[in-house]
Parts: C-alpha cells; sequence; structure tokens
C-alpha cells in the first residue's frame, strides 16, 4: 500500500521472504506503524466494523452455497434444509441474514461520519468516490442475495426492480428481458443472480482494499478536520487504535449477535416464509429496510415531464440511480474550506436535517403510496436532492466558519504542550 | 424471551393437528422423527410414522406403490397437488403449515386467533359468499376454512380438558415449533455467546483504556 521504510527482521525466514515480497514491511507499515491522528472519535471505528463485516459476510456465505440449491423449484426447500438439518445451518443462515443488515448500518454511519466531518474533501476525493462505487456493489449484492431464499418477496422485490429498467425509451424491455433471461423472473434469473451474488463480495473485497489504500496514502481525517502537523499529532495505529477497534467490536458483536440469537426475522418479512408464486401478488411489496429511502424517491415521482416525452417512471428510476450517484460529486459541490462541521455553525444544523430527511424517506418509503405519504416522499426527495444542489454549494458563501485550532496536539492537550513520549512511531 | 416450548402441550398440539389439521393440511418441511424434540420416545415416534402412508417405489413391477411412513419419512400432504386441494375445499387452498406461524404478521397469536374467532352467524348485513365462514381476524372476513375447532373434537390422552381454545393453543404451540424446531438451541447458545461476549468487551475496554492511559488526547 504505501510506501515502506525497509525494516530489519531479526527472524532469518522472514528477513528472506521480506527482501522478496514485502509482505511483513507492508503488513507492518499499515497496520502497525500507520501514523493515525490522536483524537479520532468513536465514529472512526465503523471503517474497520464494515471490514469485519464483509469477512464474516463471505465466511457465513461460502457455508451457505454449500448446501443452497439455485433452482427456482428447489431453493426455498434448500434454505429450509439449512435452516433444520444443516448442522448449525440456522446459525450461519441467521448470521448471514442478519450480517447484510448490520453491513448497511455500519456502512451508512460510516457515510454519515464522513459527510458530518468533511472527510469527503480534498486530497480524500478518491478515497470517497471508491466508497460511492462500494456502495453500489452492496446494494446490487444485497438485492441478489435477498432473491435467493426464493419467497415471495424475493420474487416479486425482484420483479418490481428489474421491470424498473423497462422505463428506459426504445430499449427498456429488451434490457428486462436480457436481465431475466427469459420472459419473466424465473429460473435463468436465480441462476444468474446466484453466481453475481457469490462474485461481487470478492469485488467489494478488492474495492475495500483500493479504499484503504487511497486512506493510506491521505492519511485518515480527524473531528476537527484539520491537518495532521507532525508526529507529536499521530499516534501508532498498533497498539492504541487496534485496541480501540478491538473494544469496539466487542460491542458491535452484542448488538449483532443479539439480533442472530434473539430476534433472528426482525429486519425480515413474513411474506419470504412464502415461496414465490408467480401467480399470488403480495399485498405491499417493500424492499428491504436499507433500500427503503431510495425506493421513497422512486415513487415521489409521479408526474410526466415534457408532454409525457419522459414519463413519471423513467424519472423516478433516474432520480433513484441519481440519488446514490450525487454522493460522488460531493467533493465538488460543497465548496467550503473547513472540513468539519464542528467549526460550521450552519452546516451543523443542516447535517442533522439532512439526516432526519433521509430517515423520513426511509418511513415513507416503508408505507403504501397513498394520501400523505405521496407529497411527504415528494417534499422529502426535494429536500435531498436541494441539499445536494443548492444549499452545499451555496453554504460556503455565505458561512462563517468558527477559527481552526491550530493543530491537533494543542487542541487535545491543555496546556497546549506536552507530547506523550509514546505518541511518535519508532 | 428465554422461551422453551411447553412440551407437553406441543405433544397434545400434535394429536391435534394429526386428528384435525392434517385431514387439509400439510406440513412438508416437518420428518416424523422431528417429534423427538417434542419429548416423544423412539417407540412412539415410529407409532405416528406407522399410522400414515407414503408413496415408495418402484416395485419390480416397477409400480409406484403405498407403504406406512417410516420415522425419516416427511409429514405427507393430504392432497396430491394443489389443484386436489382446491376441488376439495371448495376453491380455496389449505396452506402448508410448516412454517405458518413465521409466514403472518402477528405470527402465533395471529394462528390462534384465527382458530377462536369464527363468528357463526355473520354479523348483520355482511355478505357470506356461500362456502365461506366469517372470520373476525381473517383479512377480508370471509374464509374458505370450515371451523376446524369445537369443544372435545380430540380426546387428550393426558385428561386435558379439549376446550376450543385450549386445542387452539395447544395446536399454536405445536406449530410455533415446527416453524423453528431449533429455536431452544438458538436462544440457549445466544445466552452463553452473549455472556461471553459482554465479559469479553469489558476486558477489551479495560485493555484499551490502560493502553491510552498515556496519552492526552
Ligand atoms: C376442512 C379442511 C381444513 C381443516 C380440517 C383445517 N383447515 Fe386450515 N385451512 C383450510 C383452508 C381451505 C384454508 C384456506 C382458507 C382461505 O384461504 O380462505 C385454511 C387456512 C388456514 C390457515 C391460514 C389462514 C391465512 O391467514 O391464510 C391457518 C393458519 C390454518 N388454516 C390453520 C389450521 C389449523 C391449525 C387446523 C387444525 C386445527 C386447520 N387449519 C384445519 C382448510 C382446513
Ligand atoms: C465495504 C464497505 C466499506 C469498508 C469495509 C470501508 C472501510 C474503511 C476503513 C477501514 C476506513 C478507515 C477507518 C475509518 O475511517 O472509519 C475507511 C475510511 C473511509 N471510508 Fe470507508 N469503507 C466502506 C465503505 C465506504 C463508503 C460506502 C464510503 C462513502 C461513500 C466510504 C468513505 C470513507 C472515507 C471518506 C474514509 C476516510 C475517513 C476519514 O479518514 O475521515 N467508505 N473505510
Amino acid at each position: 500500500m504505501a510506501s515502506h521504510s525497509p525494516y530489519e527482521w531479526k527472524n532469518p525466514t522472514v528477513a528472506w521472504i521480506d527482501r522478496r515480497l514485502p509482505i511483513f514491511s507492508m503488513a507492518r507499515a499499515d497496520l502497525v506503524d500507520y501514523p493515525t491522528p490522536k483524537n479520532l472519535n468513536y465514529w472512526w471505528n465503523f471503517g474497520s466494523l464494515a471490514g469485519i463485516v464483509l469477512v464474516i459476510m463471505i465466511a457465513t456465505g461460502i457455508f451457505l452455497a454449500m448446501q443452497y440449491t439455485p433452482h427456482a423449484s428447489l431453493a426455498f426447500e434448500s434454505v429450509e434444509r439449512i435452516m433444520r438439518d444443516v448442522n448449525y445451518g440456522w446459525l450461519m443462515r441467521y448470521l448471514h441474514m442478519n450480517g447484510a443488515s448490520m453491513f448497511f448500518i455500519v456502512v451508512y454511519i460510516h457515510i454519515f461520519r464522513g459527510l458530518y466531518y468533511g472527510s469527503y474533501k480534498a486530497p480524500r476525493e478518491i478515497l470517497w468516490i471508491i466508497g460511492v462505487f462500494i456502495l453500489l456493489a452492496m446494494m446490487a449484492t444485497g438485492f441478489m442475495g435477498y432473491v435467493l431464499p426464493w419467497g415471495q418477496m424475493s420474487f416479486w422485490g425482484a420483479t418490481v426492480i428489474t421491470n424498473l429498467f423497462s422505463a428506459f425509451p426504445l430499449v427498456g424491455s429488451d434490457i428486462v428481458t436480457w436481465l431475466w433471461g427469459g420472459f419473466s423472473v424465473d429460473n435463468p434469473t436465480l441462476n444468474r443472480f446466484f453466481a453475481l451474488h457469490y462474485l461481487l463480495p470478492f469485488i467489494l473485497f478488492g474495492l475495500v482494499f483500493v479504499h484503504l489504500w487511497a486512506l493510506h496514502t491521505v492519511k485518515s481525517n480527524n473531528p476537527l478536520g484539520i491537518d495532521v502537523k507532525g508526529p507529536q499529532d499521530t499516534l501508532p495505529f498498533t497498539p492504541y487504535y487496534t485496541a480501540k477497534d478491538m473494544f469496539g467490536l466487542g460491542v458491535f458483536l452484542i448488538f449483532y449477535l443479539f439480533f442472530v440469537f434473539f430476534q433472528p426475522n426482525f429486519f425480515g418479512e413474513p411474506d419470504n416464509f412464502i415461496k414465490a408464486n408467480p401467480l399470488v401478488t403480495p399485498a405491499h411489496i417493500v424492499p428491504e429496510w436499507y433500500f427503503l429511502p431510495f425506493y421513497a424517491i422512486l415513487r415521489a415521482i409521479t408526474f410526466d415531464l415534457f408532454w409525457g416525452l419522459v414519463p413519471a417512471k423513467l424519472l423516478g428510476v433516474l432520480a433513484m440511480f441519481a440519488a446514490v450517484l450525487i454522493l460522488a460529486l460531493l467533493p465538488w459541490l460543497d465548496r467550503s474550506p473547513v472540513r468539519s462541521a464542528r467549526f460550521r455553525p450552519i452546516f451543523k444544523w443542516v447535517f442533522w436535517l439532512f439526516l432526519a430527511n433521509c430517515l423520513l424517506l426511509g418511513y415513507v418509503g416503508a408505507r403504501p403510496p397513498e394520501g400523505i405519504n405521496v407529497y411527504l416522499g415528494q417534499a422529502a426527495t426535494a429536500v435531498y436532492f436541494l441539499f445536494f444542489l443548492v444549499v452545499l454549494p451555496l453554504l460556503s458563501f455565505i458561512e462563517r466558519p468558527r477559527p481552526l485550532p491550530t493543530s491537533i496536539s494543542t487542541a487535545v492537550t491543555p496546556a497546549g504542550v506536552g507530547v506523550s513520549a509514546r505518541g511518535v512511531a519508532e | 424471551m428465554f422461551g422453551t416450548f411447553d412440551r407437553a402441550s406441543a405433544q397434545r398440539g400434535w394429536q391435534v393437528y394429526e386428528e384435525v389439521c392434517h385431514a387439509c393440511h400439510g406440513l412438508r418441511f416437518v420428518a416424523f422423527r422431528n417429534l423427538h424434540a417434542l419429548g416423544f420416545s423412539t417407540e412412539q415416534v415410529e407409532a405416528i410414522a406407522s399410522r400414515f402412508e407414503v408413496q415408495a417405489g418402484p416395485n419390480d413391477e416397477g409400480e409406484m406403490f403405498m407403504t406406512p411412513a417410516k420415522a425419516a419419512s416427511h409429514i405427507p400432504s393430504p392432497f396430491a397437488n394443489d389443484q386436489a386441494a382446491r376441488v376439495a375445499n371448495n376453491g380455496a387452498l389449505p396452506p402448508d403449515l410448516s412454517l405458518i406461524t413465521q409466514a403472518r404478521v402477528g405470527a402465533a397469536d395471529y394462528v390462534y386467533a384465527i382458530l377462536t374467532h369464527y363468528r357463526d352467524p355473520a354479523p348483520e348485513g355482511f355478505n357470506l359468499n356461500s362456502g365461506m365462514f366469517y372470520n373476525e381476524y381473517f383479512p377480508g372476513h370471509q374464509i374458505g376454512m370450515p371451523p376446524p375447532l369445537s369443544d372435545d373434537r380430540v380426546t387428550y390422552l393426558d385428561g386435558t380438558k379439549a376446550t376450543v381454545s385450549q386445542m387452539a393453543h395447544d395446536v399454536t404451540t405445536f406449530l410455533t415449533w415446527a416453524a423453528e424446531p431449533n429455536m431452544e438451541q438458538r436462544k440457549q447458545l445466544g445466552i452463553t455467546v452473549l455472556l461471553f461476549l459482554i465479559v469479553l468487551t469489558g476486558f477489551l475496554y479495560a485493555l484499551k483504556r490502560q493502553i491510552w492511559s498515556d496519552v492526552e488526547h
């Protein structure tokens, strides 16, 4: 990852290998010595948590795949076999199912952390954009994974979402047929979703590697949002942040495993305990909770544009994709030179309003699109895009940021002096 | 939350299922051997299985034939296919009950409520289609299932009085078990794992404090 100073390895085998392939030096530089701002708070735990959840997902997923049958007439049955007859199959499945929800909880917190502390600003733009790609890959993985148990929500969720592509003019219905591998969601669809669901986590793994490569090149931001001025501002990653991450992991596992063992179907839908049936449409088709805000944006557009040339459905689809992709433009929409919301009196409020608005979108996404919900969804969608396209660009002109501390160590040390002896790497 | 199944109730519930519900509803994800978990002995399980017939074969003449079920057999469905089930039930399809408590909002309480909230005659002015029954909890209130339970519909071996609510309670306990036979194991393991994690996390916190004790941050 980052360039490494050559270390002297005492063990001759280690030294021999390291001269030819510097994996030990690399591990040392990135996992032990990596100079980390000394003032990171617990919101900085969520990146490593996301990495651990990814590993848990891959591990449990591989065990599930050994017992799962990707066939429209056997998938539901094979999942029940895993739940009932495979030793600890229920544990693997519940870990995987709830792990998906945990993954999104952790990553959404991780993103909002970045938003609050301005972690997307120079020089971390590429790090942030890779993050957006990670989010997209996660969404695709989660969506296809949900189809695999072949319950009613699997089937109808897949039908609704793939049908969105029919909104594109001229080629729309051809795209949908191509995605399905037939004329409806059926066995070929299930087969390819399984293949892709197995593939994507490894692509995610690659993306995360690049994410960390970029991170270790530009180094971590911190709650003050100011640059590291020298070694007195940092701590070596190990033992300080390894210990802090381990503690965070413990707390997280308690939360995660509580659901696995005591509320394993909390994030699920009763309809998915009914085998997929193309002849019976469920009363309310809802996606998994982590897609709800985007689902609300999709359904918010109920009007055609340009005298029907751009139908509402197409607009909704475009708005939904734009809602994710606009994140990638954030470094250029927010022109304020100050990163951390701590020193941005107006942005701080705007941030909380934006967060509340996202929760509102999630709420609307879970409701049937009737009555007041339609207007709520439209208002919240407008606020969502106004935040990015109007509020953030304007804010950098009107807001007067509060004065920034001169350095991390002066800000965190009461007397303004006194650097810890072990505060410097090596 | 630290739930265990009431074995006696679940055993009675099995009796209700076998003698009443099985006439119309399958339970295809449950094998007879699974009934051990309810406290039935090996002999009892074999005796239960032998009361059911499953298809086997082909034999030397190339014919499929019916034979008494074994402990390893899954509980056979009462109808050959959905179409046959509909024909026998006035067009309505009796769902397989293996996952019924998880497949409905309200879970076990919903199933109990369906079984105990029939109303005959239907309320004044309600337009009940022929062959349908009025049920206060079923969405739309018209259900194709005739009221399956009436007092003393079964005779419990343990002398419990077979009221409608008792039978509904027992069969719901049984169906809750059938939907997730590993529930007890899950919760027991969960308690051990969480207790371990809470202690471990306490230690990790102490470790973190110790390591950070020389840093102003
Ligand atoms: C005479 C046949 C028959 C018997 C006996 C019977 N059922 Fe049903 N059951 C049906 C039919 C038919 C339906 C479908 C009703 C409908 O969809 O309108 C049904 C539906 C149900 C449902 C699903 C209701 C819903 O929400 O969709 C449950 C739960 C149920 N039965 C439980 C039981 C239990 C428990 C017993 C035994 C005590 C039992 N049934 C006995 C015929 C029967
Ligand atoms: C698989 C999912 C992800 C994993 C495993 C992951 C992992 C990490 C890790 C380990 C860190 C360093 C620790 C930290 O700062 O919390 C980090 C930092 C960062 N991540 Fe992610 N991440 C993921 C998704 C995302 C997404 C979706 C985004 C944004 C759209 C994002 C944006 C960032 C940014 C901006 C930083 C630098 C933060 C800072 O230094 O202040 N990440 N990531």
